[in-house]
C-alpha cells in the first residue's frame, strides 16, 4: 500500500485510470457470465469482487490521492463495482436457478409408492350414525337424553302401558336380572328413556333418545340380541300427529337424501295412541322391481314405529293431558344403516372386524 | 290369517274388478300388514272334471304297481288313463285332467303312449291341483258331493287368491271373515250386513248342569248338545277346501265345523263327547297338582291360574288354548257338547305362554274376542253339524257373567285436534259408526263401541279408528322445532372426543355384546375381593357360559381381538366405549301403580333400584405399530403404546396426567400403570400379563388400557395461557440416577428445582452400561428456560440449571454426568 500522498496533486495512480477500470470490469463480467455453478461463479466472485480483487486493490489507492483528486477517482471506482455488481447478481440469479433445477431433479422419488403416516383408525359406523342422527335433532332444537341399559320393569313396561301379562314381558322377549323377580331388566327398546325424561323434566320437551337395547333373539343374518335404537319423544301443547309426519320426513330425508318417500300405517304399540309404522319407499327399486334384494319386491321398507303418546303413559309420567301431547318414534340403528349403506349381513356389524369398521373412517 | 277372495265375496258384493291386490293395498292403509298374496291356480287351464271310476286294473310286468284305469267323465264313452296311485276303487269319485289342460306349475296334459297304452289324461292329487301339499294320492271326493262331468275348478275352487294378514295384538275382531269383511267394506264403500245377523240360538234352557265358578277367567259360557250324531260324516268338499286355504288341515267334521266357525265369525269353539262328560261342567282355575293330557298328546301339569274346562272327574281341557285328549271326539262319538265361551283375555295369554301352547283359539282369545259372539257361533256351528252330521239340537245354555261396558265420551272436534287433519264432526260419525260404535252427539259425544273392540276404551283409541279410515296419507306433513337446545350435555361431547381421539390414533372402535362368564375374570387373575367380581348375573342369558355383565370391557376386546387375528389381521388396534354393570349402589323397591305418577320419593326408589352403570373405555394392541414396508421393519407393540394412549385419553380432556407404576390384573407387574387425571386414578394401561395372554389365547406383548370415564369426568374447562414472547434459553443436562427411581420423580425434581422460569422438560436420551455404574441409569434432558418479561442472561439461566440439578441430586441421588 502506497502512502498518503501529499506531494502530488493531482498524481497519475495507473490503477485508478478509466481504461484500467474498465477492463478490470470487463474481465470481472466475463468471468461472471462464464460460470455455469454456483461454485463456479462464487471462485470468479472472489476473483473479480473479493478482497483482493483488482477492484478492491485500486479502491485503496484512492486514499492516498490529493483531496482534490478523492472525489473524482471514487466515483469512478464505485460506477466500476456497481457495474460489476449488477452483471454478478445476472449471474448469481441464472446459475442459483441452474442450480435449483439440478438439485429438485436430483430429488425425484416415485410418488406412487404405498405411504402411510401411520396406520388409520375408524370409528364404529353405529357410533358415527348415532351422532349424526343426534346432531340432526339438535339442529331442531332437540336435546340428548340418555338412560340406564339395566332398568327398571318400571320404566321399561309398567310406566309405557305394557301390562304384567303383556307378551313382551315374557322371558322369551326380555332379558331379566337375577334374581327372578328383582324387577330388573335389560331395557328392550329406548322408550324407558321417555318416562324418565317426562318423570324429570317440564314440558316442553323435545329429546332424542338413541343408545343399545336388548332381546333375547339369537344373533342372525337380520337379528341380534344387543342392537341400537334412536327414539323421538316431543311434550307440548298443540303437538299432532302432522307434526309427528313433518318429523319423520325431515329425518328420512336427511339420512336417505331427498326424494325418499314415507309413508304412515296404521299399526299398534301400547305406548302410543294413534300408532303407525313408518315405511320408506324402496329407494333402490322404488317399487319397481318385484325380485328387488332390499324391499324383497314389496316396495316398501319398514323403518320403525310412531305415533301420539298414549294419555295412559303421559298419566303414568306426570304430564297433564288436559294442556299438553306428544309424539314418539322409534327406529333400528342397526336396520338404519343397512338401508342407508347396503350392509347385508347383521354379523358385519356385531362382528368387530376391523375390515369393516374401518371401511366407514371418521364420517358417514 | 290367511283368507280366499273368495270366501270374503259371501259376505260383501265386491266388484269382480277389484282383485285381491286392491284388497291387500286396502287392508295395509286400514291398519291390517299384509305378510302375503298369493295367487293360486293362476296358470291353471281346464278342462279339469269330476269323474268316477268304473275299472281298476292293475299291470304287474313293471318294476312299481302301475294301474290302467277308466273313468266316466260324463262323456258317454269311459276315458282310460295309466295312474300310479293306489288309495282309490272303481265307484270312487276323483278329479281328472284331460288332454289339452295346463296343470299349476305350467305342466302341460296330453294324451301319451305309457307303459304299453294310451293314457288319455290324469287322475289327480290335491298336490298336483295346487290345493295343498298332501302328495299321498288321489284326491277322492265325498259321495254326493259332486256329479260326474262337473267343472272341477269351480268345484273345487281351483282359481283363488290367498291373502295373508298379521294380526296386532288391538285388533283380535280380525282374526275372523267376519271382521275382515267389515274392513274391506269400508274401505271400498259397500254395504255390510253382519253375518251373526243370521244366527239366533235356539232351545235354551238351563237342563245341562254347568257353572262359571271364576268370572275372572270366564264371563261367558254357552253350552249346546247335540245327539244322534254320526260320526263317519265327512265334512264338505268346500269347508275342507276353505279350511286348507286358511291354513288348517281337515281333521273330522265336527272339528272341522269348530275351526270354520272361527275362521267366519271369529268365536274359538270346543267340541266334546258328551258322553265323556260327567256331572257338571264348570270353568274354574287349576289345583296346584293336577294335570291334563291335551290333544297334542303333552302330559301338562298345571298349576292354580290356568284355567280349566272341567267335569265332576277333573280337566277336560285348557280353557280356550286346547281340548283334552280324553274328551275328544272320536269315532264312536254319537253326542256332541258344543262350548263356546268368552274367556279373559289375559289368562289365557298367560296360560298359553306358560305352556308354550299358542293355539289358534288362544290367538284369538289373547287379542279380545266378541262377547256376544259364543251364542252367534253356536247357533252357527250347531246349523253346520246337523246339515252335515245329521244331529237334532237338544238343548243349550248361556251363563253370562258380563260386567256392562262403558262409554267413552269425546269432544267431536278432538280428532281434529290431536291429528292436526280437519275431519268434519260428520266424517267422525261415519268413521265410527263404519266400525260398529253407537255415537250419541251431542256437545260431548257418548260412543258405545261395539262388543267385538274392547280395544276401544279412550278417546284416542277412536281418533285412531277415525285417522285410519279416513287414511294416514290425508295427515299434512309440519315440521316442528323449537329453538331452547342446549346442545350435548358436557359428558356427551367429552365421549365423543374420547372416541374420535381413539381413532385418530390408529384404533378402531368396535361394539360387543356386555356378556360374559367368570372364567375370563380367573383368565385374567382377577382376585375374588376385586369390585370387578361384583358380577350382575341374567336369568336367561343368550349362553349359559356367559351369565354376566360385564364389568370390565376388557373380555370384549380380547375376544374380537382374537377374531380379528383368526381372519388373518397382523396388527390390531380396538377400543370401545360402553357401560359396565356393577352388582353396587342399588336397593330394591316397590313398584308404584301406572293410575299417576310416581311420588318424589317413588321416584327417588325407582332411580336408586339401579345398579351402578359407569361408562368406560378400554383398548387392546397386538402386533406391529406399523407393519415392515420399503420404508423400514415393523415396529413392535410394546407396553409404552398403552400408556401414551391412556395418556392421550387423559389429555384430550384436558387433565393433568400422571402415570405411576401399578400391579393390576390383567396387567405385567412390572409394565402397567396407574393413570391419573388430575391426581385421581381414572384406570390402568401397559402391557397384559404374560400368563394371561397364554390363558386367554393372544400374541404375547399385547397391551391393553381401560379408563373409568365417569372417573375422568368431562372435558375440563380452558383457560387461555399466558405465553412469553422472549426467546427461549435451551440447556441440556445428563444425570445419572439409580435405575429404581422413576423418571417421573427426576422429571418432577427438575421442575421443581428449574423454578418460575423453566418451561419444559424434554428426556432426550436414556442409557444404561459402560461407563455407567452398574445398577445407574444415565438421563439426558433438554430444559427450556424463558423469562415473560426479558431475555434471561447466561448467568441467570446457569443459576436455574444449576439449582434444578441441585433437586435432582437431592431428591432422587442423581449425579451430574461429567
Amino acid at each position: 500500500m502506497s502512502a498518503p500522498n501529499k506531494s502530488y496533486d493531482p498524481v497519475e495512480v495507473a490503477t485508478l485510470k478509466v481504461e484500467y477500470l474498465k477492463e478490470v470490469v470487463a474481465d470481472a463480467v466475463a468471468a461472471f457470465a462464464k460460470a455455469s455453478t454456483g461454485d463456479e461463479l462464487k471462485e470468479a466472485r472472489i476473483a473479480h469482487a473479493g478482497d483482493r480483487s483488482p477492484l478492491s486493490l485500486a479502491n485503496r489507492e484512492i486514499g492516498a490521492l490529493p483531496p482534490a483528486a478523492k472525489a473524482e477517482a471514487g466515483k469512478r471506482v464505485a460506477a466500476a463495482r456497481q457495474e460489476m455488481n449488477e452483471a454478478l447478481a445476472v449471474a448469481q440469479e441464472r446459475v442459483d436457478s441452474a442450480d435449483e433445477t439440478r438439485v429438485v431433479e436430483e430429488e425425484r422419488v416415485d410418488v406412487t409408492l404405498p405411504v402411510h403416516r401411520r396406520p388409520v383408525g375408524a370409528r364404529h359406523p353405529l357410533t358415527t350414525l348415532r351422532e349424526r342422527i343426534a346432531d340432526l335433532f339438535i339442529g331442531m332444537g332437540y336435546e340428548v337424553a340418555e338412560g340406564p341399559e339395566l332398568e327398571n320393569e318400571w320404566f321399561n313396561f309398567d310406566a309405557l302401558n305394557i301390562g304384567p301379562d303383556h307378551p313382551a314381558r315374557s322371558t322369551a322377549d326380555t332379558f331379566y336380572v337375577a334374581p327372578v323377580g328383582s324387577g330388573l331388566v335389560m331395557r328392550t327398546h329406548t322408550s324407558p328413556v321417555q318416562a324418565r325424561t317426562m318423570l324429570t323434566q317440564q314440558p316442553p320437551i323435545y329429546v332424542i333418545c338413541p343408545g343399545r337395547t336388548y332381546r333375547t333373539d339369537e344373533l342372525d343374518a337380520t337379528h341380534t340380541p344387543v342392537f341400537g335404537q334412536v327414539e323421538g319423544l316431543v311434550i307440548d301443547r298443540g303437538v299432532t300427529m302432522a307434526h309427528l309426519k313433518g318429523t319423520l320426513d325431515h329425518f328420512a330425508t336427511s339420512m336417505f337424501g331427498e326424494g325418499i318417500v314415507t309413508r304412515l300405517r296404521p299399526s299398534f304399540f301400547p305406548f302410543t295412541e294413534p300408532s303407525a309404522e313408518v315405511d320408506l319407499k324402496c329407494f333402490r327399486c322404488k317399487g319397481s322391481n318385484p325380485t328387488c334384494r332390499t324391499c324383497g319386491g314389496q316396495g316398501w321398507i319398514e323403518w320403525g314405529g310412531c305415533g301420539m303418546v298414549n294419555p295412559k303413559v303421559l298419566i303414568a309420567c306426570g304430564i297433564d293431558t288436559t294442556e299438553f301431547s306428544g309424539f314418539a318414534f322409534g327406529m333400528g340403528l342397526e336396520r338404519t344403516l343397512m338401508f342407508r349403506h347396503g350392509v347385508t349381513d347383521m354379523r358385519d356389524i356385531v362382528e368387530g372386524d376391523v375390515r369393516f369398521t374401518t371401511a366407514f373412517g371418521m364420517e358417514i | 290369517m290367511k283368507f280366499p277372495i273368495s270366501w270374503l265375496r259371501d259376505f260383501i258384493s265386491l266388484p269382480v274388478d277389484v282383485t285381491a291386490d286392491q284388497v291387500a293395498e286396502a287392508l295395509l292403509r286400514q291398519g291390517l300388514e299384509v305378510e302375503s298374496v298369493s295367487h293360486l291356480g293362476e296358470d291353471l287351464v281346464g278342462p279339469v272334471v269330476v269323474a268316477r271310476v268304473l275299472t281298476v286294473e292293475v299291470l304287474t310286468e313293471f318294476k312299481k304297481p302301475i294301474r290302467w284305469v277308466s273313468v266316466d267323465a260324463g262323456e258317454g264313452e269311459p276315458r282310460w288313463m295309466i295312474c300310479g296311485a293306489q288309495n282309490f276303487l272303481p265307484g270312487d269319485l276323483v278329479v281328472v285332467v284331460k288332454p289339452g289342460a295346463v296343470l299349476p306349475g305350467g305342466f302341460a296334459i296330453t294324451a301319451r303312449e305309457t307303459y304299453g297304452h294310451t293314457s288319455n289324461g290324469m287322475v289327480c292329487s290335491t298336490k298336483e291341483l295346487g290345493l295343498g301339499e298332501d302328495h299321498s294320492g288321489i284326491l277322492v271326493l265325498p259321495e254326493g258331493s259332486a256329479q260326474v262331468g262337473d267343472d272341477a275348478i269351480a268345484l273345487l275352487n281351483l282359481k283363488d287368491s290367498v291373502i295373508d294378514l298379521a294380526v296386532t295384538p288391538d285388533r283380535g275382531y280380525a282374526l275372523s271373515m267376519r271382521g275382515i269383511a267389515r274392513e274391506v267394506a269400508t274401505a271400498f264403500n259397500l254395504d255390510f250386513v253382519d253375518p251373526v245377523n243370521k244366527y239366533e240360538l235356539t232351545n235354551l234352557a238351563t237342563s245341562i248342569p254347568a257353572a262359571i265358578e271364576d268370572p275372572s277367567g270366564a264371563d261367558r259360557l254357552v253350552l249346546s248338545s247335540v245327539t244322534g250324531w254320526d260320526p263317519s260324516s265327512p265334512s264338505p268338499v268346500w269347508m275342507q277346501n276353505r279350511l286348507a286355504l286358511c291354513g288348517m288341515r281337515s281333521i273330522s267334521l265336527a272339528v272341522d265345523v269348530t275351526n270354520y266357525v272361527m275362521l267366519e265369525l271369529g268365536q274359538p269353539l270346543h267340541a266334546f263327547d258328551a258322553e265323556k262328560i260327567t256331572g257338571t261342567l264348570r270353568v274354574r282355575r287349576a289345583q296346584d297338582g293336577e294335570s291334563l293330557e291335551t290333544l297334542d298328546h303333552v302330559k301338562r301339569s298345571l298349576i292354580g291360574d290356568d284355567l280349566l274346562i272341567a267335569d265332576d272327574n277333573g280337566p277336560l281341557a285348557l280353557a280356550g288354548t286346547m281340548g283334552g285328549l280324553a274328551s275328544e271326539i272320536s269315532e264312536n262319538t254319537n253326542s256332541i257338547l258344543l262350548e263356546a265361551a268368552h274367556f279373559i283375555p289375559a289368562v289365557v295369554g298367560r296360560m298359553s305362554r306358560r305352556h308354550k301352547l299358542s293355539s289358534e283359539a288362544s290367538r284369538r282369545l289373547e287379542r279380545g274376542v266378541d262377547h256376544e259372539l259364543p251364542r252367534y257361533a253356536s247357533a252357527r256351528a250347531i246349523q253346520l253339524l246337523c246339515q252335515f252330521g245329521g244331529g237334532v239340537h237338544v238343548t243349550s245354555i248361556d251363563i253370562d257373567r258380563r260386567t256392562p261396558t262403558s262409554v267413552i265420551e269425546i269432544d267431536p272436534s278432538y280428532p281434529s285436534r290431536l291429528v292436526g287433519f280437519s275431519y268434519s264432526a260428520q266424517t267422525v260419525a261415519q268413521h265410527l259408526r263404519a266400525v260398529g260404535c253407537v255415537v250419541e252427539e251431542g256437545s260431548t259425544w257418548r260412543v258405545q263401541p261395539p262388543s267385538w273392540r274392547p280395544d276401544l276404551t279412550l278417546p284416542e283409541d277412536l281418533v285412531e279408528e277415525i285417522a285410519r279410515l279416513e287414511g294416514y296419507e290425508k295427515i299434512p306433513s309440519v315440521l316442528l322445532t323449537q329453538a331452547s337446545s342446549r346442545g350435548l350435555t358436557d359428558a356427551q361431547r367429552t365421549r365423543r372426543h374420547v372416541g374420535r381421539t381413539l381413532a385418530e390414533h390408529d384404533f378402531v372402535e368396535t361394539l360387543s355384546y356386555p356378556f360374559h362368564g367368570s372364567v375370563v375374570l380367573d383368565q385374567m387373575g382377577v382376585a375374588a375381593e376385586d369390585s370387578r367380581r361384583n358380577l350382575i348375573a341374567l336369568v336367561n342369558p343368550i349362553s349359559e357360559e356367559e351369565p354376566f355383565l360385564r364389568t370390565t370391557l376388557l373380555p370384549g376386546l380380547f375376544a374380537t381381538l382374537k377374531r380379528n387375528l383368526g381372519r388373518g389381521a397382523k396388527q390390531v388396534a380396538l377400543f370401545e366405549i360402553g357401560s359396565l354393570f356393577f352388582s353396587e349402589d342399588f336397593k330394591p323397591t316397590t313398584t308404584p301403580g301406572v293410575d299417576r305418577a310416581p311420588s318424589v320419593q317413588e321416584l327417588e326408589g325407582l332411580i336408586r333400584s339401579i345398579p351402578r352403570q359407569p361408562q368406560s373405555v378400554a383398548g387392546v394392541i397386538t402386533g406391529a405399530r406399523a407393519s415392515e414396508s420399503w420404508q423400514g421393519k415393523a415396529q413392535l407393540t410394546s407396553w409404552s403404546d398403552a400408556i401414551a394412549i391412556a395418556r392421550t385419553v387423559v389429555e384430550a380432556v384436558g387433565a393433568q396426567v400422571d402415570v405411576r407404576a401399578a400391579e393390576m390384573a390383567p396387567w405385567h407387574p412390572g409394565r402397567g400403570a396407574g393413570i391419573y387425571a388430575d391426581g385421581v386414578l381414572v384406570g390402568y394401561a401397559g402391557e397384559i400379563h404374560p400368563r394371561v395372554l397364554k390363558a386367554v389365547d393372544l400374541p404375547p406383548r399385547t397391551c391393553a388400557f381401560e379408563i373409568d370415564l365417569d372417573l375422568l369426568g368431562s372435558s375440563r374447562s380452558r383457560v387461555a395461557p399466558l405465553f412469553s414472547t422472549q426467546p427461549p434459553a435451551i440447556q441440556d443436562v445428563a444425570l445419572i440416577v439409580a435405575n429404581s427411581i422413576p423418571a417421573a420423580e427426576v422429571i418432577s425434581a427438575l421442575k421443581s428445582g428449574g423454578g418460575s422460569e423453566l418451561e419444559s422438560i424434554e428426556l432426550f436420551d436414556r442409557y444404561e452400561g459402560e461407563p455407567i455404574p452398574a445398577g445407574s441409569i444415565s438421563l439426558a434432558f433438554t430444559l427450556t428456560f424463558r423469562a415473560p418479561d426479558r431475555t434471561l442472561t447466561g448467568e441467570e439461566v446457569a443459576v436455574m440449571r444449576a439449582s434444578a440439578v441441585q433437586e435432582a441430586m437431592k431428591s432422587c441421588g442423581a449425579t451430574l454426568r461429567g
